[in-house]
């Protein structure tokens, strides 16, 4: 075979296949030729001792901004970030500017996504028109072109009766109906948790139930139709009562997945204390009871993915008043870190837990055949220093923004290689 | 002028003033004091002290404001510091020039000080972080109006010598008013017993967890209390329909002639100001004996004085 990639000694994390081993993989051309000892030699041979070798890592909700907004974020400086952060695949949000909401849209970010040549970028489309929650966008098409899921992501459906005829309209492509759980007559205009401190700050607060309202709304929707080939995903959930939802849903086998971010995990509503607007970010921080619920659900097998929202903003957007300023936090670069500071350092997951939140689990949520280091499949893997220790520094980002409050945190777990198809596209 | 108190050491060192909760009560105490030395240049027959000369003041208010502006005008005038007017109508939205490019080009022009009135909580915040000018925040959205705070403990430690044990009823639209919180932050530092009172839909959040006890009852209150602030109902601020009708609420929180036959013969009836007669206050009663309305806006002015002094001097020690 003309390209063999050997990677030697790592221990091997594919909790698809349940393995945990110290072992070899052999990679020919883009797909695994084997997992084990491999004695054969091979034309690259990498030395993976002491390392983790995982399959490629994937977050399933990120904002490249592009088309619309190039000048917070491409897909090219996306991607570049990315593969930098050990993502094999991410999945682009469709809230661009114009949406994501046809065949021709979906194939644009797939066309920019090969002349990068980072990583594999999907992408959901538009639940409806412009995502206004009124009429159904064309799924259908948008499914064909390769989309792999649908949300309004940003808001969140508020019409039941239309949130009912998606999910419904969906399940002739069986694909994923993703909902940003927000409902606005709760939420106000709400900039950060409704709580102790939006009132001392003086801000108008984002009621916990404006999530959980919807969330509660969307699972009896989803009763109402289930059995069907119905999928439905409730996008970064961050709250307790949330958490409480998706157990009973989970109890009754309702076919429905949530995910978690990192800052839903590590930061409360307290940060916002000094009007940073770094820590400005919808669904806002909540409290430490909510992030508590939230490790515990995670601990409970609850959580199905742990994903970014990277959500970059210009510098000079975030610099305007707490009121004014656009929600969101870009933390796709350091993002492994910090799931390993929020999850495997106060021992709630150990590794092979965590990787399989980041790969097999959100795989599935999306429908691709992915996230796995089986005989056959692409060979999307990601080699971890576990041990290594670096401090997050955002002008050192790929990224073109540096909306990041973790600047200047101590971290540990960082990225070594990142193999997409078989081909080393980044190098620590 | 007697501006340091005499036997003690302590020295100011804030060249912002944003907002009460971050100061200690013997911070605040000694604004007020400052401000007492400030009192008489107004009763001179030349209203003017040079400490703030070839100093320049900038009043940048993005909020309507008539009270608040003139009198920072005024203190500045008085200190002999040259005064900028700059008003503007606040964006909710990322358009136009931002705040900060305001700010910074004010500053280019060689300012030392920005009194800002802002619709959003924490502009004074942003401002101080990234300007060397001295900020003054003059009301920030809902959470703070410092000045308006440090003015009606100072009245009323002028009337009745000390806040220490007084009950004090902040009474009104206290979820949305920035003076509810100042005034809750000086009075409960000062060692005053602070009661909101209002209708549930107009109570801040959490408000539990807040220094104060609350109540429903205007009638029940009006008894026990020293000190009764009523709040203007900000109609321009109110969301939705916290309260079903004028008519209703004034008649469970309005400070009537009625009323007052209940209260303390001594309490003393306060207001930030701009009246709305008839409806949180009768005119009798605005008017009346126990009012101190118009001494509050009098006091203001030291307080402001006191404020700009202080700010402008740690700045100069460079702090």
């Amino acid at each position: 075979m003309n390209s063999e990639l050997l990677i030697k000694n790592g221990r091997v994390i594919d909790p698809a296949n349940g393995i945990d081993k110290e072992c070899d993989v052999l990679i020919a051309d883009d797909k695994i030729a084997s997992v084990g000892k491999v004695e054969k030699p091979a034309r690259i041979v990498i030395d993976a001792a002491g390392k983790l070798v995982t399959p490629g890592l994937i977050d399933i909700h990120v904002h490249f901004r592009e088309p619309g907004d190039e000048e917070e974020e491409t897909i090219a400086s996306g991607s570049a970030a990315a593969v930098a952060a050990g993502f094999t695949s991410v999945v682009c949000m469709p809230n661009t500017n114009p949406p994501i909401e046809n065949e021709t849209d979906v194939e644009y970010i797939h066309r920019k996504a090969r002349k990068a040549r980072r990583t594999h970028v999907y992408t959901m489309g538009a639940m409806t028109k412009n995502l206004d929650g009124v009429e159904l966008a064309e799924m259908g098409f948008m499914a064909e072109a390769g989309a792999v899921g649908f949300t309004d992501d940003g808001r969140g459906v508020q019409d039941p009766a239309v949130m009912l005829r998606a999910l419904k309209y969906a399940a002739m492509f069986d694909v994923v109906i993703a909902q940003h759980c927000q409902d606005n007559a709760f939420a106000g205009n709400g900039v950060m948790n409704s709580g102790y401190y939006s009132t001392i700050l003086g801000l108008p607060g984002i009621d916990p139930l404006a999530e959980e309202a919807m969330l509660w709304r969307d699972i009896q929707l989803v009763k109402k139709i289930h059995p069907g080939r119905i999928r439905y995903h409730a996008q970064h959930i961050s709250t307790a009562g949330s958490v409480e939802l998706i157990r009973a849903a989970k109890k009754e086998a309702l076919p429905i997945t949530c995910e978690v971010t990192p800052h839903h995990l590590l930061l409360t509503e307290e940060c916002c204390a000094e009007y940073d607007t770094n820590y400005k970010v919808n669904p806002p921080l909540r409290s430490d009871k909510d992030v508590e619920a939230l490790k515990a659900a995670i601990a409970e097998g609850l959580i199905d993915a742990l994903v970014t929202d990277h959500a970059p903003h210009l510098q000079s957007e975030k610099e305007l008043e707490f009121l004014a300023a656009p929600f969101g936090i870009a933390s796709l670069e350091c993002a492994l870190a910090l799931f390993v500071k929020a999850l495997i350092e106060p021992g709630i997951l150990d590794w092979p837990a965590l990787i399989r939140l980041m790969t097999e689990m959100p795989a599935n949520i999306i429908g691709v055949d992915k996230g796995t280091l089986g005989v056959g499949k692409q060979a999307d893997i990601t080699i971890i220093d576990p041990k290594a220790e670096y401090e997050i520094d955002v002008n050192k980002f790929r990224s073109k923004s540096r909306n990041c409050p973790y600047h200047g945190w101590k971290v540990t777990g960082k990225v070594e290689k990142t193999i997409v198809g078989g081909e080393i596209r980044f190098e620590a | 002028m007697a501006l340091i108190r005499k036997g003690k050491s302590f020295k100011w060192h804030r060249k912002h003033l944003l907002g009460l909760r971050e100061l200690s009560a013997e911070e605040i105490t000694y604004i007020l004091d400052t401000a007492k030395g400030f009192e008489q240049i107004s009763t001179r027959s030349v209203k003017k002290a040079p400490p703030l000369r070839g100093k320049v003041v900038v009043n940048l208010f993005f909020e309507d404001s008539t009270r608040t502006r003139t009198s920072f005008a005024l203190a500045a005038n008085r200190l002999s510091a040259d005064v900028i007017e700059f008003t503007k109508k606040a964006s909710a939205v990322s358009k136009g020039e931002t705040l900060l490019d305001t700010a910074r080009n004010l500053e280019a022009m060689g300012i030392d000080i920005v009194v800002i009135r802002h619709s959003a909580g924490g502009a004074p915040k942003l401002l101080s972080r990234n300007i060397n000018a001295c900020v003054i925040n003059a009301g920030d959205g809902f959470c703070e109006h410092p000045t308006q705070g440090l003015l009606d403990v100072y009245t009323i430690r002028k009337i009745k010598g000390t806040l220490e044990g007084l009950k004090i009823a902040i009474v009104g639209d206290i979820a949305h008013s920035r003076v509810a919180r100042s005034d809750m932050w000086a009075m409960t530092k000062l060692g005053a017993e602070v009661i909101f009172v209002g209708p549930p839909t107009l109570m801040p959040g959490r408000v539990s967890e807040l220094p104060v006890s609350v109540s429903y009852s205007l009638d029940e209150v009006i008894e026990k209390v020293d000190v009764i602030n009523m709040l203007r109902i900000q109609f321009e601020r109110l969301g939705g329909n916290p309260f079903p009708s004028i008519r209703e609420y004034s008649h469970y929180f309005g400070l009537t002639v009625d009323r007052m036959k209940k209260a303390k013969p001594d309490i003393m009836v306060m207001h930030p100001g701009p009246i709305n007669r008839g409806l949180e206050m009768e005119s009798e009663v605005a008017d009346g004996r126990n009012s101190v309305i118009l001494e509050q806006v009098t006091n203001g002015l030291a307080v402001r004085m006191a404020v700009l002094f202080l700010v402008n001097q740690a700045a100069a020690q460079g702090v």
